[in-house]
């Protein structure tokens, strides 16, 4: 039997405690006709040996292909210290710290983890994270109508430069309590949020403003400027940033003239394998003033009786467990594992590590830009850009790229769909993971499937970088 | 000591990041950071050793018993993990084509299929990242099926006074007003105060079953019924599934909407607070309003269904397709259980919580509800040795930590004075048990001869009982640099 350990003698004995004949007899109280027949749709049990032939063969399947994609996900060198810390038993199959004498592992790991998030945002305060960067924004929302006590209005404006699915994640979670999230145009040449558009909302009662950097599609926002004028105009702050991103951009507590005040993101970057989309985490920092309305679990350190340094989880009337239906979220359940990996990854790479990352990453998407662009293919936008950027075709994008996914390359996002305007459109995307050649494959390919389809194949030669 | 106490100016882990730092002389300096964030700066022996060390500070299933209440703390297969970790998963980007996704999409596809049959609901949607965004997920398509309606009206949620703290958090969140339904003496909802309750205002009702006073429910069909005849909705709480895994299903109780705890029942790590995956199943009536993305198969080829396919849809709940890696390991452990091993799991986990429960009734120790059987938890209560002997459930449970033992869920439900809610799970040999059990009675007798050993436990933990008080007053979250 798997994963049950009981002998014929156990059962024997045990039911002989219990005072009943047969382990059916323990489920009496359960009325007779709810009892259901066996299931039709769970296949018979297989062993380890079998099980493992199974997924080794569907792992194959979905092969090793040569990533361009960003747009919210990266691939990052993990070194192999991670996950085979990560995956210790200790950390592992441990349960939420509650019982913080028998914890101080996991507790003093987050406390670190709180210190270095805090450290790369520039902020006062970090929890213990949230599900991803996209429910961390909802969150993030959220907070930020409660933390605005001069705001009556629950408006957020929320640029279209911020993730679409990060935009689509708020509206479902913030929906049912009547807060407005108000769309704001990006600047057509530029992919920027210009501040002359919020312009348009001054004077206005407005809750807060999101503000991605940098913006999906890779462009740097103007943060100090929107940042100034979301505070004179008595709206706080959101950021959503990335956190490799923060080893070499300016960080949200030193926008403008007073900083952001909430701060979210995608923590994947540090130390997360792409795996299909998770887990990942969400990470949420802020202002030491809003502490109390910051949703998730908190670390803080202390003494124990004796006076000894120790860690424990804390402010927890903010949470579920405690303050019930007044609770600052309902989250109870978080990423912890995955926030073990990050705080090992960062420890490992150290501020420096992480700045060559984030330039590697930087310099591989400029380069790439220059080896695609040629007559059909150009930048879309003009404005500055880190470690991602929109490229614009004149021929039909998705004809383009079906030849490519049959050579093992994933050349990028296409944007058509969630900005219809940009049809032809492509998010694209190199990190440090890729190698000259791997970008000159894509440069290749791409310059033989423009060949093929432009009927004046032989004048296409796409410019050398 | 901290990592960044190990820190020293100038150390690094060479081989980790790339060689050479690369020019980022396009981006204006407005835009750049001053200087390198004030992160630790160690060589990579000195990071695998410190977080070595810090994880032999935690107890764990793989080192200890941990009899967690509501927590289904059950021994995790190695297999799980090392299979969900194959390269070809762990390397694939969420927004790569379907077509270079067919197999983590198969496993996927075929898991929906299986909580389906487990659950008797119509649909699955695997998305919600844990068992609280589950109940987000669930409660919002509750809200959207009576707005869809016309019927605004529905503005109250009910939640049994014994729920989790997430039900009414999540019904907050939803919009909802929450009203408190109470438990009878036996441990069922009070019927009578249900049918007081319910009226045109009744959204819903949030129920775990068996309860978090580890009793089934007897007439949930009634209850659904009372709901059901009042317009409104049933939801179940799925912490509890492992009790009754391949016994009964959520479905054929009368339920609209389910949510389960993979990282409960299908045994995913909760890796010191997660990632959970909290998939839900609905009847018929909900499933145009489930969570996207769904796993949809043709025949041919696994696909997403987005929400264009699903206008009705409450929408995504994250920026992808939720805790893929816990699904995985979700399907490698049904895929190792099998139909007869679902089964067997709430057999011997109810063989074993009605051992104990007899064996530690046997020993001298109150149960809260005697008269019941126990599911696959049960609750001690402390109120005698609390008056007694002035020991709380507390003392114990913080001493049971000295024998080796984690302690049980404590003050868990709040009605239950002085509690420890007991779940030893399936996975626990009788030996551990009675260990255990041992372990409880030394303590019991430590409170009549010497309840100070109680008071003052743990005494062999890295650190003893910690100043919470201080921990919230004089607020220290971060590392200044200061040490």
């Amino acid at each position: 039997m798997p994963f049950v350990p009981h002998t014929p003698e156990d059962i024997r004995e045990m039911l002989a405690v219990i005072g009943v004949d047969d382990i059916e007899d323990l489920f009496d109280e359960i009325p007779a006709a709810l009892r259901c027949a066996a299931l039709s749709q769970v296949p018979e049990g297989l062993s380890e040996q079998a099980v493992t032939r199974l997924m080794s063969r569907r792992a194959a399947a979905d092969g090793e292909p040569l990533c361009f994609i960003g747009a919210g996900a990266y691939e990052h060198h993990i070194p192999a210290a991670v996950w085979q810390i990560v995956t210790r038993g200790e950390f592992y199959s441990a349960y939420t710290p509650y019982q913080a004498e028998a914890s101080q592992g996991t507790l003093q790991l987050i406390y670190e983890f709180q210190s270095m998030m805090t450290a790369l945002t520039a902020m006062d305060v970090s929890n213990a994270s949230l599900y991803d960067g996209a429910s961390a924004l909802a969150e993030g929302v959220l907070m930020a109508v409660r933390s605005n006590r001069k705001s009556k209005s629950q408006r957020i404006l929320l640029p279209r430069t911020v993730h679409p699915a990060y935009r689509h994640t708020a509206q479902a979670i913030v929906a049912s309590q009547n807060i407005e999230l108000v769309d704001v145009p990006y600047d057509e040449a530029g992919g920027h949020t210009a501040v002359e558009t919020l312009s348009g909302f001054d004077g206005e009662d407005i809750a807060a403003v999101v503000i991605q950097q940098p913006n999906f599609f890779g462009v740097l926002e103007e943060v100090d400027k929107i940042t100034d004028w979301a505070h004179a105009n008595g709206a706080l702050v959101i950021a959503v940033v990335n956190p490799i991103a923060m080893a070499l951009l300016k960080p949200p507590g030193r926008w403008g003239a007073d900083g952001a005040d909430i701060v979210v993101g995608e923590g994947q970057p540090l130390g997360v394998p792409l795996s299909s989309g998770g887990p990942y985490f969400g990470f949420m920092c802020a202002r030491q003033q809003f502490v109390r309305q910051m949703p998730g679990r908190i670390v803080g350190r202390t003494v124990d009786r004796d006076g000894r340094t120790g860690y424990t989880l804390t402010l927890q009337a903010r949470e579920q467990h405690i303050r019930r239906s007044k609770a600052t979220s309902n989250i109870c359940t978080n990423q912890g594992l995955l926030v073990t990996a990050a705080t090992i990854h960062t420890a490992l790479l150290g501020g420096e590590g992480l700045r060559r990352v984030a330039l590697a990453c930087h310099a591989n998407t400029r380069a790439l830009q220059e080896k695609l662009s040629n007559q059909y293919i150009q930048p879309r936008f003009n404005r500055p850009f880190f470690h991602e950027v929109v490229m614009s075709s004149t021929l039909s994008l998705p004809e383009l790229l079906r030849p490519l996914y049959t050579h093992n390359l994933q050349p990028g996002y296409m944007l058509a769909d969630d900005y219809p305007e940009l049809a032809d459109c492509l998010l694209v995307c190199a990190t440090e993971t890729k190698t000259e050649e791997d970008l000159d494959v894509f440069r290749d390919h791409m310059a033989r499937v423009i060949d093929t389809q432009t009927t004046a194949g032989s004048s296409v030669r796409p410019k050398m970088a | 000591m901290l990592i960044f106490e190990h820190s020293r100016p100038g150390r690094r882990a060479p081989s980790l990041a790339p060689a050479g730092e690369a020019a980022a002389d396009d981006i204006p300096a407005a835009f750049l950071r001053d200087g390198v964030p004030g992160l630790p700066e160690v060589s990579e022996m000195q990071a695998v050793r410190h977080y070595t060390r810090l994880s032999q500070k935690n107890f764990s299933i793989d080192t200890q018993f941990y009899p967690l209440g509501s927590c289904t703390m059950k021994y995790n297969p190695r297999a799980c993990n090392s299979l969900a970790m194959l390269p070809g998963f762990l390397a694939r980007h969420p927004l790569a084509p379907a077509s270079d996704g067919q197999g983590v999409l198969a496993c996927l596809y075929e898991l929906q299929e299986m909580l389906k049959d487990i659950t008797g609901m119509k649909a699955v949607s695997l998305t919600p990242a844990a068992g609280a965004q589950g109940e987000f997920a669930g409660v919002a398509m509750i809200r959207a099926y009576h707005r869809q309606r016309g019927d605004t009206a529905r503005s109250e949620i009910l939640v049994p006074d014994a729920a989790h703290g997430t039900n009414p958090a999540t019904a907050t969140m939803c919009g909802y007003k929450v009203k408190e339904i109470p438990t009878d003496k036996q441990g069922d909802v009070d019927i009578e105060a249900l049918r007081a309750a319910v009226g045109p205002h009744t959204a819903g009702i949030m129920l775990t079953n068996p309860s978090t006073l580890g009793v089934f429910e007897r007439r949930i069909k009634e209850i659904a019924a009372i709901v059901h005849e009042a317009g409104g909705l049933l939801y179940y709480d799925g912490a509890n599934l492992n009790a009754i895994l391949g016994k009964v299903r959520p479905g054929d109780m009368g339920f609209d909407v389910i949510h389960m705890n993979l990282h409960k029942t299908f045994s995913t790590p909760h890796g010191g607070g997660g990632p959970g995956a909290g998939p839900v199943g609905v009847s018929g009536r909900l499933e145009p309003f489930l969570p996207v993305p769904l796993v949809a198969y043709d025949g041919d080829e696994y696909r997403w269904v987005s929400l264009q396919e699903r206008p009705q849809s409450i929408g995504r709940l994250s920026a992808f397709m939720g805790n893929v890696g816990v699904l995985l390991r979700a399907y490698i452990y049904a895929r190792l259980l099998g139909r007869e091993g679902m089964s067997r799991v709430a057999e011997f986990a109810t063989l074993n919580a009605n051992y104990l429960m007899k064996r530690l009734q046997a020993a001298g120790f109150d149960l809260a509800y005697p008269e019941r059987r126990a599911t696959h938890e049960f609750i001690v209560t402390l109120k005698r040795q609390a008056k007694q002997q002035g020991v709380t459930a507390m003392d114990f449970a913080k001493r049971l930590l000295d024998f080796g033992y984690h302690a049980p869920t404590t003050y868990f439900p709040l009605l239950v004075p002085e509690c420890l809610l007991i779940e030893p799970t399936e996975t626990e040999a009788r030996e551990e048990l009675d260990g255990f059990v041992e372990a409880m009675q030394e303590i019991q007798e430590e409170a009549q001869t010497n309840p100070e050993l109680l008071h003052e436990a743990p005494h062999t933990q890295p650190v003893r009982r910690l100043d919470e008080v201080r921990a919230a007053r004089e607020l220290d979250v971060r590392w200044n640099g200061a040490g």
